[in-house]
């Protein structure tokens, strides 16, 4: 399997390691793994690094998710490249405002490395 | 004070939330079903979940209050919107670096950053998975993000809250407690 390179984007470090272990359980052991803090150090690790697959919190100071995802998608920053939302918001209005955005994928915390499997591992057409 | 910002940070995201129609007429009947949104059984519900899920652990409800340590760790997330109050998450010290090392299999020797860390995470999952169980709630109340507090000797307390939850839990050797606190409700 070649090595996917993913941007895990969250403001909780705690958090971006149990995304890339349930990643890994997952079945993607060849991991090639960005983290930021925020949505604004996402956006600027785009400007200087290709990605395959984009996982990004909603929830978060400075800029959330939502943000994050418009701004990736004006600048034309990662085009064709899929972006999961990971949020504890799991009401429909916010799951259609991420599709809106353009996010292919959305999952709520808590979850389970199966969870991430079951939607992110179609995107990247490995299911 | 910290309460106050934490929780006006959350109202302004509620704010930002749009609401479709059907959302809004389920709104208009929430202080109707102040029964429903103080049942005790969600945040069991809740802390069932986050803690099984995220650290593989099975949680049951403690009788008294949890265990006192010399050093406690408080987390707290704000609610804004329909409800305003927040979720407040308090342990001790070894109790916090027991459920970090569950979370992510690395081992603590004190309260850092990464301890702290993982229990804002905790505070975030209970508050988005309690409003998650309340139809109606979930998409028109906003969170903010946590804010954590450690030390010895303090105590938090809500004025004349409009209702409040309060359990204690444990697993293994470790003893937490989760309130919710309510002083609003549209």
């Amino acid at each position: 399997m070649s090595e996917v390179r993913t941007l895990i984007v969250d403001d909780s470090s705690v958090m971006r390691k149990i995304v890339e272990r349930a990643l890994r359980q997952a079945g993607l052991d060849a991991l090639e793994v960005r983290e930021a803090g925020s949505g604004t150090e996402g956006l600027e690790m785009l400007k200087e690094n290709k990605v395959d697959l984009i996982l990004s919190d909603i929830n978060m100071p400075l800029m959330d998710g939502l943000e994050f995802l418009r701004q990736i998608r004006a600048q034309n920053l990662a085009p064709g490249v899929p972006v999961v939302m990971i949020t504890t918001e799991s009401s429909e209005e916010h799951v259609r405002q991420a599709i809106q955005a353009g996010a292919q994928g959305y999952i709520r915390k808590p979850f389970t490395a199966e969870q991430v499997k079951e939607r992110v591992l179609p995107l990247l057409g490995k299911a | 004070m910290l309460l106050n910002g934490v929780r006006n940070a959350a109202i302004a995201l509620g704010r930002a939330t749009g609401m479709n129609e059907m959302e809004r007429t389920m709104a208009l009947s929430l202080r109707e079903s102040v029964h429903l949104v103080s049942d005790p059984g969600n945040l069991d519900a809740s802390v069932d979940e986050v803690f099984h899920l995220m650290l593989g652990v099975r949680c049951e409800r403690a009788a008294g209050p949890p265990e006192v340590e010399p050093e406690s760790v408080t987390a707290v997330v704000g609610f804004g919107g329909l409800l305003s109050g927040a979720c407040v998450f308090r342990t001790g010290g070894l109790a916090a670096m027991k459920i970090a090392q569950q979370m992510t299999g690395m081992e603590f020797t004190s309260i850092d950053d990464i301890v702290k860390d993982g229990i804002g995470e905790i505070c975030n999952m209970l508050a988005g998975a309690w409003k998650g169980k309340v139809p109606g709630l979930a998409a028109n109340c906003g969170l903010s993000v946590p804010a954590v507090i450690t030390g010895r000797d303090y105590n938090l307390h809500v004025q004349a809250p409009e209702f409040q939850l309060h359990h204690a839990y444990r697993f293994e050797d470790a003893s937490f407690a989760v309130t919710i606190v309510c002083d609003g409700l549209q």
